[in-house]
């Protein structure tokens, strides 16, 4: 079953050490560097799991939408709306002095509520109207980007860090409270543990559950699910609901678990392409959520080699160049999974002939 | 005369407009046969640091270094449209995925960067750029002068593709066999047309467009080279196409409505008009518009009178005809 993710991992970087070659560099030692850079080195796997998480958040997302056909391309938006409510949560909770176990579950749910009302735009889109969601999900992602940005750089917003030399010389949003930081388990983040647990139970909803069914039955054969008597409407609704929630997660994670504020930099948050990244974390894992997680911690891995790395002798763009790679090859690979290509096994017709 | 709003609006439209009005043309081409292709902001980087390379590095005088540089953006560009062509009309790959794998491939974080990286193009001004035709005494006359006579070759030229795809698609006999393509490929292959040679030949003429598109940043809007230069150009050419209603005079209309959409924020800053939150609306509003336009396209349930091709994003399969 995942032969073919496997299969284009090693293709991947066996195209990739030809660029590499072609662009006159060392293909082995810049291997040796991402695995050394990715877990070996101190503090590697922390960095790992720091660029694995969100990615396992959005790539849930792509994987909750495509479960019924719904290409939520719209993660990175999401996850940008998800941050802004659940610092929200965080900077109102925790300053009025909440325990932090509330502080958390507030967030939590605030995030989810963001990301979910901002995937709910393309779904209410799409449920009534039949507008394609994957165009509208995207053009969101820049209107999101453009929110974050408005709310930190150009207000007097509640978000915004008005005291403090910092302050003065370039804008910045406040810092959440300690009492709202989320917690670790050494170098293993609280919103790690909120991924897998997400992917667990995203795995039950789609295979253990009545709901799971008919998303994918209206995936697969609208008509039939309709003559069935299935909710169309409220079923898009409702995985769009939950796609958008995932990926909001998400950001109540970057906020509580990394940066404690809105970073509205135009070269952090936006730079890391997360939303983006995800689709091809969730396609590599053929949509299944805990095939998710592990695929999300591999590319958080390449991910993070390549902004450690990032220099003369690792130009930066090899890692994108990279993803692209791997996601080819495994759409490439979906040809021979469906002709059930099997190398090495001579067919008995072709001696007879 | 020439300083008021409108004015500047339109002629910084029509110079913004351009890349979106090549990249829509060529996006407009690929779907009229059928195929989507969702990584035009990859394929207009890649074309983008291409040209700039070639005109930091090519010896000659500026008119032969500019030809040269469009020349290999345009392949740029089209050798990164095989690498979709091949995966969806070929290996029948999803065409959504295969053009956001191709974006993420080739785009601000890809092989654009890379190459920007490896070509050491950052930091350095353009060596030759594009730049304005006509005499400045042209570019004075009111109203028509900056925009009309204060713009670059590039945009003279979108104008003649306009009406070159244009005349193509409604009037020879390969345009009318494309859209036969885009409409019903099992029809048109009954009818002896080349299904996947027409496809082929549309996406890459698509990634050729978007190279170009992607060239006009780097040689005649802010010439010189910045990873990402295009800033989701890309994104907002695919969504012109639906704007457009596949039609490429009105794809013309759209790119400088957008275009100008795009100065407005930093025109009503500089002319101290605040409404309200006007970097937020105004940066928004071309994304908003879009999904405006896209709802009224699907909900007035005209998509089909409206123009999209029937087979768009579905692959052709032969032997399931």
């Amino acid at each position: 079953m995942f032969a073919v993710p496997a299969g284009s991992l090693v293709f991947a970087f066996f195209a990739t050490g030809v660029v590499l070659y072609a662009t006159g560099h060392d293909a082995i030692s810049s291997y040796r560097q991402i695995v050394d850079a990715a877990f070996l080195n101190s503090g590697a796997l922390g960095q790992t799991l720091t660029q694995a998480t969100p990615l396992a958040f959005t790539g849930l997302a792509a994987a909750a939408a495509f479960r019924m056909r719904l290409f939520n391309i719209g993660a990175e938006g999401q996850l940008f709306m998800g941050a802004i409510t659940a610092d929200a949560a965080g900077l109102y909770l925790g300053g009025a002095g909440w325990p932090t176990p509330l502080v958390i579950f507030a967030m939590v749910v605030a995030g989810c509520a963001g990301g979910a009302a901002w995937a709910l735009i393309p779904g209410a889109l799409r449920a009534f109207f039949k507008t394609n969601e994957i165009i509208t999900s995207l053009m969101l992602n820049y209107v999101a980007a453009y929110v974050l940005t408005y709310i930190v750089f150009n207000t007097e917003s509640y978000w915004r860090q008005t005291k403090g030399f910092n302050a003065s010389v370039f804008p910045t949003s406040k810092t959440i409270p300690s009492a709202a930081f989320w917690p670790s388990w050494h170098i293993f983040p609280l919103g790690s543990g909120i991924a897998i647990l997400a992917a667990l139970v995203l795995w039950f909803l789609y295979t253990r559950t009545r709901f799971g069914f008919e998303a994918q039955v209206l995936g697969d054969s609208p008509r039939a699910a309709r003559y069935a008597g299935m909710r169309t409407r409220r079923k898009i609704l409702a995985v769009m609901g939950i796609s958008g929630a995932v990926a909001g997660l998400g950001g109540a994670s970057q906020v509580g678990d990394f940066s404690h504020l809105l970073d509205a930099d135009p070269n952090g948050l936006q730079k890391q392409y997360y939303g983006y990244t995800g689709i091809v974390v969730a396609a590599l894992a053929r949509y299944n959520p805990v095939a998710v997680v592990v695929v999300a911690f591999l590319i958080g891995a390449l991910q993070n080699a390549g902004n450690t790395l990032q220099g003369a002798d690792f130009p930066s763009g090899l890692v994108g160049v990279m993803q692209g790679i791997i996601l080819f090859s495994a759409l490439g690979g979906e040809l021979l999974v469906r002709y059930r290509v099997r190398v090495g096994r001579a067919l008995p017709a072709t001696e007879a002939a | 005369m020439n300083n008021s709003l409108l004015v500047v609006l339109l002629a910084s439209g029509v110079a913004y407009g351009t890349p979106l009005l090549y990249a829509a043309l060529g996006e407009l081409l690929a779907e009229r046969s059928g195929v989507l292709n969702l990584g035009v902001e990859g394929m207009m980087l890649v074309g983008a640091v291409m040209g700039f390379w070639t005109v930091q590095r090519l010896h000659a005088d500026t008119a032969v270094s500019l030809a040269a540089a469009i020349g290999v953006a345009a392949i740029a560009g089209m050798a990164m449209a095989a690498i979709h062509a091949f995966l969806v009309i070929t290996l029948r790959a999803s065409q959504i995925v295969s053009g956001l794998a191709l974006t993420i491939f080739a785009g601000a974080a890809g092989l654009s960067s890379y190459l920007g990286n490896d070509l050491n193009l950052a930091d350095n001004p353009a060596r030759h750029a594009f730049n304005a035709v006509f005499p400045a005494s042209m570019q004075n006359w009111p109203v028509v002068g900056p925009i009309l006579f204060g713009q670059n070759v590039l945009v003279y030229a979108s104008w003649a593709c306009v009406v070159a795809v244009s005349l193509y698609l409604s009037r020879t006999r390969p345009g009318l066999n494309v859209r036969a393509v885009g409409e019903a490929p099992a029809s048109a292959d009954a009818m002896g047309i080349n299904v996947t040679a027409y496809r082929y030949a549309h996406t890459l003429a698509g990634g050729a467009f978007a190279g170009v598109a992607g060239a006009t940043f780097t040689l005649a809007i802010t010439p010189q080279w910045v990873s990402g230069i295009t800033g989701g150009a890309g994104w907002i050419a695919i969504a012109l196409v639906i704007f457009a209603f596949w039609r490429p005079g009105l794809c013309l209309v759209g790119a400088y409505f957008f275009g100008a959409l795009q100065a407005l924020s930093p025109q009503l800053q500089a002319r101290g008009i605040h409404l309200g939150p006007t970097e937020l609306w105004a940066n928004s509003l071309p994304y908003v518009m879009t999904v405006l336009v896209l709802v009224f396209v699907s909900a007035s349930g005209a998509r089909r009178r409206l123009g999209a091709p029937a087979s768009l994003g579905l692959p052709y399969v032969r032997e399931e005809r």
